[in-house]
């Protein structure tokens, strides 16, 4: 059995899910254009992630097998719905620019997998640090991403100029591409880099050689 | 599965009880969805109210696009308490005082029958299907009559209608401004709607030729400033044709014979009477 910590701490670095796993990648790229979406997104996913984890795992003895999936799904799709109402009522500004994307988080592969993986087979207070766990490691990637896309794409960071830009009489040309998706997908990239240098045991091992080029002659 | 070498003492898997387990599942979830809806409602509510006025404010220039305050540190309720709200028949272009000006919503109007006509398809450049009888102006009043006046516009872009507001100078030919609060298009490319650089080569265009047929184009590269056709346009949006195409028509729409024509004819006849009595 794991110890609680383990759980909590162990998918912030050694088993990160976007970093290892490489699990919800989509909305990582999506709102991480500015800070305070970020910050929303992870509170949100933090949210829901923890919480489908105790719901899932406190039913988890009562549900059949082969509804398991929907059970999981329509928890869930519940609590996003009601993340999404509350940030409409108490956060507007910041909801209308998610858009779409709390809505998505139905559909984050995070959500659902540490349902079937974790929660299914341990007890809600494990499952609860599981999910916080599991979802503060997402945060850590989605806001060292946007660390780079905000002050580099746009000259701020959470509004507050950090680079002075050239239209407001600065002196620094915005990098138009760090507002784009693929800029995320560099980024992470370049994250999960970075961690597999420093723990090399993550490195994953060549399931096969890719051939060498084909030759001239061989192609006609 | 970790289940698969679990005994099956109970009947976790018989048919009465996924009926069981999906149907209690259900009601739960239904109830806690549903609770948290109805009790946040009337905060929604208030925000999207909020965010109206908000861009009615915008559009009108009377508020900065990224500020809730303006520069003298009023706020959005406090400075649409100076627009006084009226209802306008849209066919005679006159003012309707049997209107409820708090509570009425012309886009609901325009799904009704009875308060609404059909366009036909020539005349539906905006493509709205049917167009209220009775819409709402904000007019702000001035020393000599009108002084800055909205209207609610709105038409297709690409993937859905946009709604917006457009702001109209008091001399009722120059635009003070058009924002849309919203709409479906593309980020990036037609979402470009909301970029304040854009919005702000609005402020200035004249919305009326010679003729007085409404002339706002949209267009890929502008007319030197020494053309006549140059105080009609505006930059189009890159990569945007379709929601391009449907901002210029919904502007002219509105500003037409079927939009607030007839309501800016009243107002001029109004404003000639005035000065004339004046002499």
């Amino acid at each position: 059995m794991p110890t609680p910590k383990e759980v909590l701490v162990d998918p912030i670095f050694d088993n990160n899910p976007i970093a290892l796993q490489v699990l919800g990648v989509c909305s990582a790229l999506a709102v991480t254009v500015n800070m305070s979406t970020t910050l929303v997104m992870c509170v949100a996913v933090i949210f829901v992630t923890t919480m489908s984890n105790v719901a899932v795992s406190i039913v988890r003895n009562q549900v059949p097998t082969n509804i398991r999936i929907i059970v999981q799904m329509t928890i869930i799709a519940s609590l996003v719905i009601v993340v999404d109402q509350v940030l409409q009522a108490v956060a507007y500004d910041i909801s209308k620019s998610l858009s779409v994307f709390v809505g998505l988080i139905i559909t984050n592969c995070i959500v659902m997998g540490r349902a079937e993986a974790f929660a299914m087979q341990n007890g809600p207070y494990l499952s609860a640090l599981d999910g916080f766990g599991n979802a503060l490691g997402y945060s850590v990637i989605l806001i060292g991403v946007a660390l780079v896309r905000e002050p580099l794409g746009n000259g701020t960071l959470l509004g507050f100029e950090i680079l002075p830009r050239v239209t407001d009489g600065g002196w620094y040309y915005t990098n138009g591409l760090l507002l784009l998706s693929p800029s995320a997908f560099f980024i992470i990239g370049l994250f999960i880099w970075a961690i597999r240098s420093w723990k090399t045991d993550q490195v994953e091992e060549v399931e096969y050689e890719i051939a060498a080029n084909v030759q001239y002659t061989e192609a006609m | 599965m970790a289940d698969a070498g679990r005994p099956h003492g109970s009947d976790k898997d018989s048919l009465g009880n996924i009926l069981k387990v999906a149907i209690s599942m259900c009601l739960v979830c239904s109830i806690v969805v549903s609770t948290a809806a109805v009790v946040l409602k009337p905060l929604q509510e208030i925000n999207k109210e909020l965010d109206r006025k908000q861009n009615i404010l915008r559009a009108a220039g009377m508020l900065p696009q990224d500020s809730k305050r303006a520069a003298d540190g009023r706020g959005i309720e406090e400075l649409f308490a100076e627009f006084d709200i009226r209802a306008v028949d849209l066919d005679t272009g006159s003012y309707v005082d049997a209107v409820d000006v708090t509570t009425f919503d012309p886009i609901k109007s325009a799904r009704v029958a009875a308060l609404s006509r059909e366009l036909t398809v020539d005349e539906d450049i905006a493509v709205i299907g049917r167009r209220e009888k009775v819409s709402l102006v904000y007019v702000i009043a001035g020393e000599s009559g009108i002084e800055k006046l909205v209207l609610p516009v709105r038409g297709y872009g690409l993937w859905g209608t946009l709604f917006g507001y457009l702001a109209v100078e008091g001399d009722l030919s120059t635009i003070a401004g058009l924002g849309f609060h919203q709409h479906k298009e593309t980020p990036g490319l037609g979402g470009e709607v909301d970029n304040p650089a854009w919005k702000a080569l609005w402020p200035g265009v004249a919305l009326f030729d010679d003729a007085g047929e409404p002339a706002v184009r949209l267009v890929k590269i502008r007319s030197p400033e020494s053309n006549s056709d140059a105080r009609f346009e505006v930059d189009a949006l890159s990569g945007a044709t379709l929601t391009t195409r449907g901002v210029e028509n919904l502007v002219n729409f509105w500003t037409g014979e079927l939009g607030f024509g007839p309501f800016f004819a009243a107002l001029r006849t109004d404003l000639q009477q005035k000065s004339g009595d004046r002499d």
